[in-house]
Parts: C-alpha cells; structure tokens; sequence
C-alpha cells in the first residue's frame, strides 16, 4: 500500500516512466539482437554507427530497425488511443475499436487486398482512410445537441457490427485469396519496412504530441460534462479534439499492422494501476508501455515456431490476457 | 455579485420545464430553490450555470447576460457543483481541489504560488488539510462533498451555485455543509444559489428562499414569508405545522398530506 502510494507522489510516476522508458529500450534491443542472425548489443551498436554494408548491416538497418520502429509507433499509437476513449467515454472497456477504426480500416484493407492486389501502395492510406472517415461516421451518428459518451459507444458498436458483416461476406466469397488478409485482420508487423513507416510515422507522432499536450483538458472532461462546463471547458470542443486524436493514432495504426487493438484496451489499464489515472503521466506512460508490449510480442513472434513467424497479434492475444488477469487479480483496481 | 433571471424559458427538447421565470439574487446573500421533485430546480441552476441552453429569457449576472461571457471568465466568477459528481477514485483530495484553478491557468502549465495559496485555503477553510493526500475513492459522503466545496472555493467565485450539497448525508454532516456554506458566505460575501430539499435547513441559512411550481416561481421571500401552511400545502402538497422559534426562523413539521384531496 505504501509502495503504491509513493508511485502515485510526482516523482513515483516520473520513476515509473523512467522504467518503462528503459524497459522500451531494452526489449528494441533485444528485439534487434534476436532472430536468425544473432547478434549483441556491441555488434549492432558497430554496424548501426559505422554502416559497413553488407548482410548484416542489411539485415539490422532494412528489416529488423523499421520492423521494430513500426512496432513501437503502433504499440505507442494504439495504448494512447485506448487511454484518451476509456478518458474521453469514461468507460473502462472502451478501445480503439470501439469508435468504428477497427471495422473501418479493416474493410478499406481488405477491399484494397482483394479488389486492387497490384496496387498494395494503397494499402496502407486505404485503410487509414476507412478508419478514419469510419470514426467520423460514428462520431457524426452519435450526435444530438453534443455527443454523450453513451450514444458514442453504442453508435460505434453499431457501426462495427455492420461493417464487419460486410467484411465477412466480402471473405467468403473471396476465401481463396483471403491468405493476406487474415495476416491484417490479426495484426501482424512481417516484413513491414521504411516504406510503411513512412506514409503513417507523422500522424501518429502527430497524434501523439496533440495527445500530450492538451492532456490537463482531458483530467478535466474525466470529472463529468456538468462539472467541466463549470470549470470553463469547452466540453465539446475538446471532446471532439480527443477523439479526433485517439482515430488519428487508431487509423495510422491499424494502417501499419493491422487490427492489434487489444494493445489498445489493455496497457493503458496496466499503466494506470500503477500511477493512477493522471492522463500528464497516463498518456505518455501508454505510449511507452504500449510500444514495449507490441515490440515484446513481435520479438516472441518471430522466434517462436523459425524458420516461420506467429504474427504479433496472436502472441498478444495470447499472452496478454493471462498477464493483464494476473494484474487485475493482484491490485485493487477501480479503472 | 447580482444575479437576476429574467423570463426564462426552457427543458430538455420538447415541452418546457421552466416558461416565465423570475428571479433576484442580491449580492452576499444566501437564496435556496424550494419545490417538489421535478419541479425544475436543478433545470433552473444548469441554466445559470450555462450547463443547459435555455429557450429565451434572460440571465444577468452584474448586469451582463452569461452568454456574453467567455466560459473561462465566466468560471472564474461563477462556481458550480451538480448534484451529482464523479471522480476518478484515485484523485486524491488535493489534486481534486487543484481542478478549481484550472481556469485561472489559462493553459499554464504547473501551479504557481497563488494557486497553491489558494488551493491551500481552500483546503482548510473545508478542513480537508489533514486529508490532502488520502484518494477521494476512499472518503467518506460528507468529506468528499467538503472536498468537492473544496473544488469550487479554489475557483475562487463571487457566486457559488450548488445542486443539493446535502443529500445522501446523515444529519451531522448535512449540518456541517451548511454550516460551511453559510460561513463561506458571512466571511467571504459569496453570494450563494442552492437547491435543498431540507426545509428547516434551507430556512435557517438561506436570506432569500425560491419556491417553484408549475414552471415558475410560486413565492419568493424571507424564510418566514415563504414558510406558511398555505404556501407548503399549494406547492408540496402537504398539511404543516409551523413553529416559530427565538431567532425567527420558521420551523416546520409536515403532518400529513393532502396531495390526495388536492388533485
């Protein structure tokens, strides 16, 4: 108790970000070491500085860096997305998905994959736009006189549902060639490049910026609708702000790997059980927390069944259950 | 500062809750809304407190209608705490204080002296200090409502307006909120709108008290102008009985109820 209480003191949660900072760092690291060729952190340190050229430089700088770059982003984009909705619906179980970017991006991606193979440039904008303009759908739908976080959630979960019988029809149809799909339906980050980094890297860094900074407006909107107002917040503007943000980093996210919006419901509870719901510190702690979880499950991936790969949306889902009950069971814990 | 409603008019869509209000509050006085459940009074406080829309008429506060305030200035004069408030339990009490300067921040980062002093002063006039650190998921009815009064007074209003500070509390506490509210008044010269469903408790702090029905104001007036048999059988329906006491103050005891008879 007294251990949890000292987390919570300003410089606690300024130590627990440092944790995760290091802990982040750690598992790049580890996650660049790893694999097939192995190699330590002096040598990847070596070839990253001098850039000698060759195999393993290839190996280090064109696949396993931006593959895990890719991993961090949405792992950072995905957990603070998940913290701003479950502030912004004040709903503990609200997540990415829960604004329709899940269903959205998914029947863009898939759309792109099946109708357009050649054209897999456009996969990435493709559904970035689905989960977007979905987000937008959900947002517009739920709105009477201003947007209750309620009519948000259902609004989304409608939407959702409708979309994703769409997708599902569109599979059935086309299960021959559903093989990529499956990989962007579980969210996956093989054989993601610079090339994908950078058609999304500026959004979510955007994104996360705009999060961070207004992150005081978001403790305010967590009191309730009435008491903001009193407060002098301009509730709707903000909201609105938020929760463009949150699909912003969601659809730049899911552009990238795919539907790993599990990342998004549970490292910002995680990071919440230790300092509390104080979005200055929450957010970023997201972020970190969310790019370590992402780029371990990856890592665990891409060694678990070589010369093959699991994708990282099943270890997450594997894993990340078990782990995040422990947790729960562990702490008293009100989200 | 002065509040004046003037005509107002209004609900949540459709039929109005309220349609021709009018109301004076006078600078440094204490004015209590009176009237059965759903007669509007928490309707009528949103208003002023620029929570809800109304449909017309208007709302003054120093002569300037509310809407013409940018709503950061405006929470810098005006404080309000709705009926029913909720916080993330692991808040603590000091950080749920802290809240009250955000509009004094104007977007600044971090506090400064004076929002420390205030927040602060705040915490001790609501004697919250000892409580400071404790998370507000842990405190009792009556100290949470203190460190939500904690909350509006570092916001440092001219006016206060509260939605019912004493429901859910056992009668010590329901004493000790009004004695709080009443204090901050004489020594500060907050002027005060509240709602309460306690009439003696409304009659024994309250300068001013509002009684609502159909839609607008039934009677308004000193406590024992408003508190009379015929008055509390027109707007609540029941049979009372009034006590004077020493100080002046009207007590009343409801004896039975005549809403039967009535309708």
């Amino acid at each position: 108790m007294k251990f949890r209480l000292m987390l919570r003191s300003i410089p606690g949660r300024f130590s627990v970000l440092l944790v995760l900072l290091i802990l982040l760092a750690g598992s790049m690291l580890l996650s660049l070491s790893l694999g097939a060729l192995k190699l330590s952190p002096a040598e990847i340190l070596e070839i990253l500085w001098t850039r000698p050229g060759g195999i393993h430089y290839q190996i280090l700088y064109n696949i396993r860096l931006p593959r895990i770059f890719c991993g961090a982003l949405v792992g950072a984009g995905l957990a603070v997305s998940g913290a701003i909705l479950q502030g912004v619906m004040r709903n503990p179980l609200a997540a990415p998905g829960i604004i329709g970017v899940s269903s959205g991006g998914g029947l863009a991606g898939i759309l792109v994959m099946l109708a357009l193979p050649q054209f897999s440039v456009l996969l990435v904008p493709a559904a970035f736009a689905g989960a977007f303009l979905t987000a937008l759908l959900v947002y517009v739908l739920a709105w009477k006189q201003g947007v209750s976080p309620v009519r948000l959630i259902l609004a989304g979960v409608a939407v959702a549902a409708m979309l994703g019988a769409v997708s599902s029809a569109i599979l059935l149809f086309n299960a021959e060639k559903a093989g990529g799909v499956l990989d962007f339906t579980i969210g996956s980050l093989t054989a993601r490049s610079w090339k994908h980094l950078q058609l999304s890297a500026w959004y979510l860094l955007t994104g996360l910026a705009a999060a961070f900074l207004f992150s005081e407006k978001l403790n305010v909107l967590a009191l309730g609708d009435e008491v903001a107002r009193g407060l002098g917040l301009h509730v709707e503007r903000v909201r609105f702000f938020f929760i463009a943000a949150a699909a912003l980093l969601a659809a730049a996210s899911v552009s990238i790997a795919g539907l790993l919006g599990f990342a998004g419901l549970i490292a910002p509870h995680i990071v919440r059980m230790f300092i509390g719901s104080d979005n200055r510190f929450l957010l970023p702690g997201s972020a970190l927390f969310g790019a370590f979880l992402v780029t371990m499950c990856d890592t665990a991936g891409r060694l678990a069944i070589q010369p093959s790969e699991l994708p990282a949306g099943i270890i997450m889902a594997l894993l990340g259950p078990p782990f995040f009950l422990w947790l729960l069971r562990g702490y008293r814990y009100e989200a | 500062m002065k509040l004046e409603v003037k005509g107002l008019r209004g609900g949540y869509g459709g039929k109005p809750v309220l349609d021709g209000i009018d109301l004076a509050v006078e600078p440094g006085t204490v004015a209590t809304l009176l009237g059965p459940n759903g007669c509007g009074k928490s309707t009528l406080l949103k208003m002023i407190g620029r929570i809800l829309m109304p449909e017309s008429g208007s709302i003054l506060l120093d002569g300037k209608a509310v809407g013409q305030y940018d709503t950061a200035e405006l929470a810098r004069k005006m404080a309000i705490l709705p009926q029913l408030h909720h916080a993330p339990g692991d808040l603590t009490v000091e950080e749920l204080t802290a809240f009250g300067r955000f509009p004094h921040k104007k977007g600044r980062p971090g506090l400064n002296a004076h929002d420390r002093e205030m927040i602060g002063d705040a915490l001790r006039r609501t004697r919250m200090d000892h409580l400071r650190h404790r998370p507000v998921g842990t405190l009792s009815g009556g100290e949470r409502q203190r460190a939500w009064i904690a909350m509006t007074l570092a916001q440092e209003p001219e006016i206060l307006l509260l939605d019912e500070p004493t429901t859910f509390l056992d009668v010590c506490c329901q004493f000790e909120i009004a004695e709080l509210i009443c204090g901050l008044n004489r020594e500060r010269g907050i002027t005060v709108l509240m709602i309460l469903h306690d009439l003696n408790l409304a009659a024994r702090c309250s300068d001013q008290l509002v009684l609502l029905k159909d839609k607008r104001v039934f009677r308004a007036g000193a406590p024992p102008e408003v508190l009379t048999v015929p008055n509390l059988r027109e707007a609540f329906g029941i049979e009372a009985k009034i006590i004077p006491n020493e100080t002046g103050v009207p007590y009343c005891i409801a004896v039975g109820s005549v809403r039967g008879e009535t309708q």
